[in-house]
């Protein structure tokens, strides 16, 4: 304590010497610190905000311009037929033919030309000598008209094509094709099927082993321990082969799948468990001896107590564990593959996107859609219980998988 | 599909009932069969029953420990030993094949490039994210948004970075961010996933952008954990923000360090579903865990996937050493 008495005094003493230099050198510091972490986080935040915003628009804009330029207006071109000879009116001696070369109100006509060589080949409002015969005038919004002094005589309408400027377009339809006609939707209520049970399944399990670990003394505790935190690391690719051999063993002789939510199930659980143990055993023997040992004195049994004290003391880590796994499981994609199959209606959300990438590779409207609704459940789980999430983590994600 | 999610949370109740029930009535049986009223025997009817309990508490775990990680270790190492069925023994000769195999060799190269360039720049931009973060007042907003790709899946930042690298040809508008930059500047646009050698590189960017949050996370507390005294201390000294950053807040994160540095390493050499969805070891990208995959599922070949999970396992074993080493010191301070 005397130390910092002391100190302080002789800090002050050095700031006030130097305080111009040392003020002007902070300051500069602040705004490097500032602008390069605005800098990093802008890199990292970009390529997620350009899914996001892609996931909104129009096909067809997104299709020909960067998700950056969503908000300005795009040029597109296309090609309208005017109306048939038979569509033609009289009017005071001239012979009419009207109507729009729009079908979308919100399209603004910027070049307009009666070949596909030279889409653009006159500007807006030009008279256009026509091959049939008269003249066209085409105005902005579209509407034109083509009029002549003696009787139209052609068959079949000619065409007409455009340069437009198109304002931008944002759309919510993306999400309902990709939810509905590529099967994400139900992607989504089987990756449910998969996360909940093995998520909250392993729970029980591991806590009362992890209470045994931690305060019950037996021979062979420390073994124990070691191997749950090897377990841990064990790569997955590990048990994948004898685990399905034996899942196809079982399910053979009685003509079942092997394949199934039970066999996902039971795997996640056992994959979850050593980290499980491991996480709920640390933090129970952190929890205060002097409660277990009064409630032993009381004759309470190791039963009573880690149902009536040790499970709600141990909330947050189990919490933690919980959002883990959670996470875990929804974004896996191996185990699934193996245990679940690629049967379409059991993918989960990670496979059936591996699906539309191999099937949908460039329509992007609808990749970054299913990516952004395999994403919405980890961010609000992630952005709702960061602080859970961050405590189970250092041990989680030594994880095998 | 609602039914499917209640039967899901139907499996989940009675998946508890059945583990309560076990626990509960596996309690009550010890203590009715196990008891007596005679206070010699009592003694000993006590002693016995605390050498089972722990037993009974611990067995539903270890019984899926042992059927799906530790009976698999002995399995797998077991059934690389053998041919494509496991129906014949052929010896070592599947690992003969492997280290013959010219696929099998790019992937160990790949393997070795990921766990030399993954973690040491997610721990490097960890390390200096994490400092910049605790000078500035939206410093945790920053950490939320560096730290999100942690939550979404590998498949689901694939599909983000695939849009990055978006190619077309060089007549068309380019629609991926990396092209649009690189035509810019008057380039011609590259397709990166096609482009060996430094595909793999653009794989890695995808993996060093998730785990640079997870670097970040933990070294920041690490970084708070630091004695104000010394940092005081060596500022009274006269040293500047980059000494101190170097020579006092460096030497007392070491440990953390390890720790990042080898979690990311773990998770690297394991790496599957961004190669998976980026390639799928295509392009001379090819990973160990990826073509376990192929062997194992395209080619049916249980054998030769069992050998590259073998060699995937040797691995992760030094680590896995290192962390049982670690636990078993921690236990004994305890």
């Amino acid at each position: 304590m005397s130390t910092v008495t002391t100190s302080a005094p002789m800090a002050a003493a050095a700031t006030s010497q130097d305080r111009p230099g040392f003020f002007a050198r902070l300051r500069i510091g602040r705004i490097i610190a500032n602008l390069a972490l605005l800098l990093i986080v802008a890199i990292w935040t970009f390529p997620t905000v350009g899914l996001l915003i892609s996931s909104v628009r129009d096909a067809d804009q997104l299709a020909v311009s960067g998700w950056w330029t969503a908000l300005t207006t795009s040029q597109s071109q296309g090609a309208s037929r005017l109306g048939a000879a038979s569509t033609q009116a009289e009017e005071g001696g001239l012979y009419v033919i009207s109507g729009d070369i729009f079908t979308d109100d919100a399209l603004a006509l910027q070049a307009v030309g009666i070949t596909s060589r030279e889409p653009g080949g006159f500007a807006v409002g030009d008279v256009i000598e026509m091959p049939q015969g008269g003249e066209l005038v085409v105005s902005e919004d579209g509407a034109y008209r083509w009029t002549s002094p003696v009787a139209f005589e052609f068959s079949g309408a000619p065409r007409v094509y455009y340069v437009a400027s198109e304002p931008p377009v944002f759309t919510l339809d993306n999400y309902v094709t990709v939810l509905t006609t590529d099967g994400v939707g139900q992607s989504f209520v089987n990756s449910m099927t998969v996360a909940i049970p093995a998520t909250l399944v392993p729970i029980l399990i591991a806590a009362f082993a992890a209470y045994a670990l931690a305060w019950m003394s037996f021979p062979g505790r420390g073994w124990l321990v070691a191997l749950i935190v090897g377990l841990m690391v064990v790569p997955l690719q590990m048990s994948l082969i004898p685990i399905l051999r034996l899942y196809n063993g079982i399910a053979a002789p009685f003509g079942g799948q092997a394949q199934g939510y039970l066999g996902v199930w039971l795997a996640h659980t056992a994959f979850g468990l050593p980290l499980a143990v491991f996480l709920l055993r640390n933090y129970m023997v952190g929890l205060p001896r002097e409660i277990m040992e009064s409630a032993r004195m009381d004759g309470a049994t190791h039963f009573q107590i880690f149902t009536t004290m040790v499970l709600p003391l141990s909330f947050p880590a189990l919490a933690s564990f919980a959002i883990f796994q959670f996470l875990w499981v929804w974004n896996d994609l191996l185990v699934a593959l193996i245990f679940l199959g690629s049967q379409d209606s059991q993918l989960v959300l990670t496979g059936r996107l591996i699906n539309l990438i191999g099937t949908r590779g460039n329509n992007w409207e609808l990749l970054t859609a299913g990516a952004f609704i395999s994403m919405i459940v980890p961010l609000v789980v992630f952005f709702s219980l960061q602080r859970y999430f961050v405590r189970g983590l250092l041990a989680g994600s030594v994880k095998g998988g | 599909m609602v039914v499917q999610v209640l039967n899901a949370i139907l499996a989940v109740l009675i998946a508890l009932a059945a583990a309560l029930a076990y626990f509960w009535g596996t309690n009550w049986l010890l203590d009715k069969f196990l008891k007596s009223d005679n206070a010699a025997e009592s003694a000993e009817a006590d002693k016995r029953r605390t050498a089972v309990r722990p037993w009974l508490f611990l067995f539903p775990a270890l019984l899926f420990l042992t059927i799906y990680l530790v009976y698999p270790v002995f399995e797998t190492v077991r059934l690389s030993l053998f041919n494509s069925n496991g129906s014949r023994f052929v010896g070592l000769s599947n690992y003969w094949w492997a280290f013959g195999d010219g696929q099998f060799r790019q992937s160990l190269i790949n393997n070795f490039l990921w766990l030399l360039i993954v973690p040491a720049l997610s721990t490097a931009f960890g390390l200096v994210i994490a400092v910049l973060a605790d000078r500035v007042w939206w410093g945790n907003i920053a950490k939320s948004l560096i730290f999100m790709p942690m939550a979404i899946s590998f498949v689901g930042a694939s599909i983000i970075w695939r849009f990055v690298y978006a190619y077309r040809g060089p007549d068309q508008e380019q629609i991926g961010v990396l092209n649009a930059i690189v035509t810019g500047f008057g380039l011609p646009p590259q397709n990166w996933i096609t482009m060996v050698p430094w595909n793999s590189l653009f794989l890695m960017v995808i993996l060093i952008w998730i785990q640079t949050g997870f670097a970040m996370v933990i070294l920041s507390a690490a970084l708070r954990g630091i004695p104000e005294e010394t940092v005081e201390a060596a500022r009274i000294d006269g040293a500047n923000e980059v000494q101190i950053f170097f020579t006092i807040m460096i030497p007392q994160i070491v440990p953390t360090l390890t720790v990042v540095w080898t979690t990311i390493t773990i998770t690297v050499l394991k790496v599957f579903d961004i190669v998976f969805a980026m390639t799928g070891g295509q392009f001379q990208t090819e990973v160990l865990a990826n073509l376990m995959y192929s062997w194992m599922f395209r080619s049916g070949d249980f054998g030769r996937g069992s050998t590259i999970a073998v060699i995937l396992m040797l691995a992760v074993l030094p680590i896995m050493i290192w962390n049982v080493r670690n636990a078993n010191r921690e236990e004994g301070t305890r």
